[in-house]
This record gives C-alpha cells, sequence and structure tokens, in this order.
C-alpha cells in the first residue's frame, strides 16, 4: 500500500508506530502506555531482574492494584495471602523499577481501564497496552489498545516496543439512533449476538455509524471493552469533540499549545473516506433491544423480550452442541421467557459498567421504583470502577439511593467480575451481571452470569427476575 | 526459552469448542508470583469434582488413564478465548503439554504460546474433525516436524503454518527481549521524531 492510498484508522495508527519492519521479522510497533497490574507483571519484573534489565521508560509505565483487592476493605490483607503478596510484589517492583503506583486508598486507584481513561493517561493516536484482555476499552478515544500476555509486559517493560503481525480490518456500522432507554452495552451485546463470540478473531474492529457517534465517551468505553468478547484484537471508535473535550484538562492530558497540536494531528486519524476493510457488518440501531445473555459465552444472548433458545434453533453442529452445553450449565430450560428468569445474586461493576454514568443510570432505575427494595432472596452489590468515580457518585448522592434501597455500596475494584478476591458467587447463584463475560464457574465454580446493563441489573434487584424496562 | 524441532507425541482429544482461558486456568489460581506451579490446577473445574482439587473427575478425557501420557492436545475452535493470562499457556506446558491442535486460537493466547515456547498449530476444520475421528481410545500417535511444517501419522499428514519470526523464535528459542534490544538505536532514533503530546 503507498502513502496516498485510503487507510483504516487502524493503517494509520500503525504506520504512525511502525519502528521497523525488518525482512523475516515481525513488525516492531512502539508502545506509548504500558497499564500495569499486580497479577500479569510479577513473573516479568522477576525475568527483568534475571536479566539485570532496567524498566526503558518508566514514566510511560503507570501501576494500580486491582484484579486482587478487597471491596471491603483498602487493607492489603483483606483479601487473602495469595493476593497480599501479589499486591505486595507489585508495590516493591514499582519503587525499585520507578514506576508510579495508585496503591490501596490512593485517589486515583481504581480498574486500570477506568482510570486511564478518567485521568487523561489515555489518548488517541497512541498504543496502549496492559496485562488484561479488556485493554480494548481504550479504543474508545482512537488509541489502539490491546490486551498482552507476560512475557509481552516483559518485552514492553525492556523496549517500549512490542511485536505484532498486522490484523485484518472489520467495519461494524450501527445505522440510525437507538430507541429510548437501550444502552451501550445493549448495543455491544447485540452485535455479539449477530458475529458470534469468535466473530471478529483476527481483526482490529472499528465502530462507526450514527448510533456509535451519539455515545458519550463512557458509553464508547462500553462497546469497546467488549471488543475481546468477538475474538477482536482490538475496537476502535474515531476521535471527535466528544473524544477532545472529554480529554481536555485531565490529571495527565496535555495542555495549552502541545494539547491544541495533538488535537490537530488526532483529527486526522479517522478512517479516510474510500478506506477498505476486509469485512463490513451493519446494524439498524432501531431494531436494538435491551440484551441478556443467556448461555455460557457473550454470543449466546438474545432480548430480553425473547425466549430461551432450543439446540433446535441452531444449524450449525458447533452452535447446537454449544447451547446443549450451555442450557445445562445454566440450567435452563427452551422456551423460557427472559422474564421469568430469577436470579439471586446482581452484580453492578467491572470496567464495563463501573463508571459514573453506569451509576446514575442504575440508580435512575431504583428511582424509578420508587421506595421499592432490592427483594427479600436478592443480594446486590455495586462496586464503583475508582475512587474518583465513588467519590462523584456520593457527591451526587448515589451511595444513598442504592444503600436505602438495600444495595452493598463497596470500594472500588475488580471484584465480582473474575471473583479473585472474596467477591465470589456460590455454586448454583445466578447473578445479573454488569461484567464481560458469563463463561462457566467465571464468577465463581458452578455459577451461572447473565450479563446486563446497568440498567437491567437493577431492575433485576429490585424485582428478582429481569424486565423489559421499555415495554 | 526451550528450542523446538520435532516431537512426537500422544493425542489426547478435547472436543468442545470455546474452551476459554477461565477453563484452562481458574482465577484463583494465578495469584502467584512465579510462573511454576500452574500444571496441577489445569482445567481445574473439569478435572476434579471438587473444589479443592481432591477428587479426580474419572470422565474428563484428560483424566483417562489412556491418555496419562499425552503431550499433544487436540482442541476444539476457538480454543483459549477469553482473557490474557499467560498462566494459560504456562498450565498447559507444566502439565506436559508441547503442542496444542485446532482449527482456530483466540489471538491473545496463540501469542502467548509462542512467546512461551507452546507450538500451536491450526489445521483446516476438515484436517482437525479427520484427527477427532482417529483419537479416541488412545490410537493416534502424531509427529510434529516445525522445521518442515508438517504433522504426520503414518500415511497421513498435514501441513501448518506459522510466521517466519515467529517460527524462527520457536526453533532457535529465541530471547525476544534480546533480540530487541539489539535493536535499541533504531528505537531511539523513532524516539527522537515522535510529536510532544505523544
Amino acid at each position: 500500500m503507498n502513502n496516498s492510498s485510503p487507510k483504516t484508522m487502524y493503517e494509520k495508527l500503525w504506520q504512525n508506530h511502525l519502528v521497523e519492519e525488518a525482512k523475516g521479522e515481525t513488525p516492531l510497533l512502539y508502545v506509548d502506555r504500558h497499564l500495569i497490574h499486580e497479577v500479569t507483571s510479577p513473573q516479568a519484573f522477576a525475568n527483568l531482574r534475571f536479566h539485570n534489565r532496567p524498566v526503558r521508560h518508566p514514566e510511560r509505565t503507570i501501576a494500580t492494584m486491582d484484579h486482587n483487592i478487597s471491596t471491603r476493605s483498602i487493607k492489603i490483607d483483606a483479601a487473602g495471602e495469595g493476593a497480599a503478596n501479589q499486591l505486595r510484589a507489585l508495590a516493591i517492583n514499582c519503587k525499585d523499577f520507578g514506576i508510579e503506583l495508585f496503591d490501596m486508598g490512593h485517589k486515583n486507584q481504581g480498574i486500570a481501564h477506568v482510570i486511564g481513561p478518567e485521568l487523561g493517561l489515555t489518548l488517541p493516536g497512541t498504543i496502549i497496552v496492559c496485562g488484561d484482555s479488556h485493554t480494548a476499552t481504550h479504543g474508545a478515544f482512537g488509541a489502539l489498545a490491546f490486551g498482552i500476555g507476560t512475557s509481552e509486559v516483559e518485552h514492553v517493560f525492556a523496549t517500549q516496543t512490542l511485536r505484532q503481525n498486522k490484523a485484518k480490518t472489520m467495519k461494524i456500522e450501527v445505522k440510525g439512533n437507538v430507541g429510548a432507554g437501550i444502552s451501550a452495552k445493549d448495543i455491544i451485546l447485540a452485535i455479539i449476538g449477530k458475529t458470534g463470540s469468535a466473530g471478529a478473531t483476527g481483526y482490529v474492529v472499528e465502530y462507526c455509524g450514527e448510533a456509535v457517534e451519539a455515545l458519550s465517551m463512557e458509553e464508547r468505553m462500553t462497546v469497546c471493552n467488549m471488543s475481546i468478547e468477538f475474538g477482536a484484537k482490538a475496537g476502535l471508535i474515531a476521535p471527535d469533540q466528544t473524544t477532545f473535550d472529554y480529554i481536555e484538562g485531565k490529571e495527565y492530558s496535555p495542555k495549552g499549545d502541545v494539547f491544541a497540536q495533538a488535537v490537530a494531528d488526532w483529527k486526522n486519524l479517522k478512517s479516510d473516506t474510500d478506506a477498505v476493510f476486509d469485512a463490513v457488518i451493519t446494524l439498524e440501531a432501531k431494531d436494538i433491544k435491551a440484551q441478556v445473555t443467556w448461555g455460557t459465552n457473550p454470543g449466546q444472548v438474545i432480548s430480553v423480550d425473547g425466549i430461551v433458545p432450543s439446540p433446535e434453533d441452531f444449524s450449525d453442529p458447533v452452535e447446537k452442541d454449544s447451547c446443549i452445553n450451555a442450557l445445562k450449565y445454566m440450567d435452563l430450560t427452551a422456551g423460557t421467557k427472559m422474564t421469568d428468569i430469577q436470579v439471586n445474586k446482581v452484580f453492578i461493576g467491572s470496567c464495563t459498567n463501573s463508571r459514573i454514568e453506569d451509576l446514575r443510570a442504575a440508580a435512575g432505575v431504583v428511582q424509578k421504583y420508587e421506595g421499592q427494595k432490592v427483594v427479600a432472596n436478592v443480594d446486590a452489590i455495586i462496586v464503583p470502577g475508582s475512587y474518583r468515580v465513588k467519590e462523584q457518585a456520593e457527591s451526587e448522592g448515589l451511595d444513598k439511593i442504592f444503600i436505602d434501597a438495600g444495595f452493598e455500596w463497596r470500594l472500588p475494584g475488580c471484584s465480582m467480575c473474575l471473583g479473585m478476591n472474596d467477591d465470589v458467587l456460590e455454586e448454583g447463584d445466578r447473578c445479573a451481571s454488569t461484567s464481560n463475560r458469563n463463561f462457566e464457574g467465571r464468577q465463581g465454580r458452578g455459577s451461572r452470569t447473565h450479563l446486563v446493563s446497568p440498567e437491567m441489573a437493577a431492575a433485576a434487584a429490585i424485582t428478582g427476575h429481569f424486565v423489559d424496562l421499555n415495554a | 526459552m526451550e528450542k523446538f524441532n520435532t516431537h512426537t507425541g500422544l493425542v489426547v482429544p478435547l472436543d468442545v469448542a470455546n474452551v476459554d482461558t477461565d477453563q484452562i486456568i481458574p482465577k484463583q489460581f494465578l495469584q502467584k508470583t512465579e510462573r511454576v506451579g500452574f500444571g496441577v490446577h489445569l482445567f481445574h473445574d473439569s478435572r476434579y469434582l471438587d473444589h479443592a482439587g481432591t477428587q479426580i473427575n474419572p470422565d474428563f478425557v484428560i483424566n483417562k488413564s489412556e491418555y496419562k501420557e499425552a503431550s499433544i492436545l487436540l482442541a476444539g475452535e476457538n480454543f483459549g478465548c477469553g482473557s490474557s493470562r499467560e498462566h494459560a499457556p504456562w498450565a498447559l506446558q507444566e502439565y506436559g503439554f508441547k503442542v496444542i491442535i485446532a482449527s482456530s486460537f483466540a489471538d491473545i493466547f496463540y501469542g502467548n504460546c509462542i512467546n512461551v515456547g507452546l507450538l500451536p498449530i491450526k489445521l483446516s476444520e476438515a484436517e482437525v474433525e479427520q484427527l477427532f475421528k482417529l483419537a479416541p481410545d488412545a490410537q493416534l500417535t502424531l509427529t510434529v516436524d516445525l522445521p518442515n511444517n508438517v504433522v504426520t501419522c503414518g500415511e497421513l499428514s498435514f501441513k501448518f503454518s506459522l510466521s517466519e519470526f515467529q517460527q524462527y523464535s520457536l526453533e532457535n528459542g529465541v530471547d525476544s527481549v534480546g533480540w530487541t534490544l539489539d535493536k535499541l538505536d533504531t528505537i531511539k532514533a523513532f524516539e527522537e521524531k515522535m510529536p510532544a503530546w505523544q
């Protein structure tokens, strides 16, 4: 491809970060920002020590404690010995290698993919990596952002680069406007329902169309966050005025003339009009309804006004088998109305849906039920994505709304999304969860997860079942 | 990283699609600061009947005595989907697997395997299906020849490919960090041209 031919945003980001493309070698890309946490970094630091290698750009690396931490206490020992060992190791490693760390109770602490954007660490036109697959979240800003393994964490530490083979490109256009009450979570779940849980493997996806452009930054993050859930390497949304307005004035974002130059550069990032994608998928926004997963991967999803599918509904033998296995694991009968499914746990949180707009949306639903409380047999927890989100929510009185309605208001962290701390479901529990994965055992061995929006999760807490809020 | 040349081993068939990294190594076993100690927890929820992992599930294919010596995992499509945890290939490797064969892999998992020296082989759906038919009852021993990019079993042979550098890295056990550090001048030259905001 020559320089003048039309390019996709991904191709521009690639070109701008290509350090070297040597014959016989995987292309070498520059990494602008590296986010790290306690679970996937210790072995990378250990290897640096073994080889006596420094972190090349500690100032481009930011550490937070998120995966393992207790949501009941800021004490480092509160989530068990294994967690405490990893948290202490992170603190020591950050100190020894000169990396800024947001540790327990720090005002900037929170889930990596929540704090990156809110602190202005996440910028358009950059490459951002983290040893976590939901790094795709930052693609909402027009950053090429993806999850990496621990060997790659080590490679970034030592070199500030990564070797990557070029991905194929996919455009997902959501045409028109979504109906009232349809959230960003519903949009991305509907997309995954259409593509299947591996539909974008090998691709970097660009989301576009009126419905995407209309989203706030936080909503765009929810969409990009789940790119990995249909196999995409990364998800991208073209930066626009909404993006620039969000970034301006954030603690770590560029200031003054540098910011002005940045915005001028960022405006050139969007895909050229005639750029060619390897695949194109189109959805009509008006057809998207509130979504609930019924199975054990995020592609097994249906509208809340639908019924649990039957294996007979699938012609592909693999999908048919997956349906049989999922119904068994989920203890669901084909034909059951989604609104008849009863839950006993509700989790509102995770890097998908723990930002202030998510909490406002959930609180809004709680208020619509006018004084009704979380139903007796349901335990419902709210876990803000960061201390900043928590503080903002409290300043708006959202915590009061939740607590008065019988929700537990917790401290920030990854929490029950993956249950590495003590926020774990019991065997047989059925949870309405605003997280991103409904895999078998994800939230606890033998537990059953239904992925939903914050609005749906709040309604499920109050009523004990899924509700078509837009009916 | 150990060099990979050829490997001959018994195949264990795990005929399930979309096996995610939470199934390969559940989160409660990720609380380590070392690279070892994961093999015993591989496929924990399927492999053991109890949460503590004291009762073997005799029905899980990997637990069957005839597959005890297996070193090649034949898996369903989209193997390794989900999280970026490198603990998944570490666990597979520590258990004793040298090669994973599937018709498709999740991207991050695939890259992680290469980086730890565990060979992921993509074959066509028809070829994988053929192998699944041959694998039951511990009948299938395969020879994987990385330099020649071929998997053989008697008369049968299947070609596979890796990108040029991945192939070179596995065959030579390349220290990928050291390799890149040799190019530090190129990286520094790139950094000097970056805009101020970046």
